[in-house]
């Protein structure tokens, strides 16, 4: 069989969820510099305009999508990176956790935005 | 079955001499992952702003978009985003079985490069737009 090049074993939930949220992530991005660096420019978002977006039931769902894509990508991305590089045992237990409360605690702020975003256009 | 790769360690900073194709992608891909999962903490953080009021989000937001210095990290940004995309899509393929040809994986590695580099170039204007 084809030698493969990945970092980790395949065949664990984590390595799936990690594609699954890169192929998502490609689009989301992709997508976010787009609508907010081409179609609106940077310079000229007020929080009217990041209101109005939330505003919208889907815009809203896709953002929160992105920012749980984002987060669990990133978080679990860096766990490999950690691991790859030899970390074991206390280290390696205490990264997780580490990784796991900052990723919560981004992901519940980023809630409290959108939220908020979402909120004051009513 | 899988196998994994034992690279050494990275920062082993004398061993980019005996770097191949391969260990570039692999490089350059967990270099932009980290620029990016530190971006989107520092993201979060800017637009806590929204929970402080209106005035303190838009001011905020347009205060940092009027620095150069913001503008040029911007650029950064989109250059290690746009990488990070087609590296990771050339990736997906690869685990997905197309193009594992040791010859294939490093010419798909060179289209990244070369695709981010004519990307961010044409974004640049955009991106110090009313500078």
């Amino acid at each position: 069989m084809a030698e493969r090049y990945s970092s980790f074993s395949s065949g664990s939930t984590r390595w799936f969820l990690q594609r699954i949220s890169a192929a998502f992530l490609v689009v989301t991005l992709a997508f976010h510099f787009l609508l907010l660096h081409f179609y609106h420019h940077a310079p000229e978002i007020t929080f009217g305009g990041s209101a109005g977006r939330y505003s919208v039931p889907a815009y809203f769902v896709t953002m929160v999508l992105f920012l749980a894509a984002a987060t669990f990508h990133g978080t679990n991305g860096i766990y490999n990176a950690l691991v790859n590089q030899g970390v074991t045992g206390t280290p390696k237990r205490v990264a997780k956790w580490v990784l796991v409360v900052a990723g919560v605690l981004v992901f519940v702020q980023g809630i409290r935005i959108a939220l908020t975003l979402m909120g004051a256009s009513a | 079955m899988s196998q994994s790769h034992n690279r050494g360690l990275v920062e082993d900073f004398g061993r980019w001499r005996e770097f191949s194709a391969g260990m570039w992608a692999w490089v350059f891909h967990k270099f932009t992952g980290w620029v990016l999962i530190g971006y989107l903490f520092t993201h979060i953080a800017v637009l806590s702003s929204a929970l402080s009021g209106r005035a303190a989000y838009t001011s905020t937001l347009q205060g940092l978009e009027q620095l150069a210095v913001v503008r040029v990290l911007e650029v950064g940004l989109l250059a290690v985003a746009v990488f990070h995309i087609l590296n990771g899509i050339r990736l997906l393929f690869v685990d997905l079985g197309v193009g594992l040809d040791l010859d294939t994986q490093e010419k798909s590695f060179y289209a990244s490069l070369i695709l981010t580099g004519i990307i961010v170039v044409a974004s640049v204007p955009v991106f110090l737009e009313g500078l």
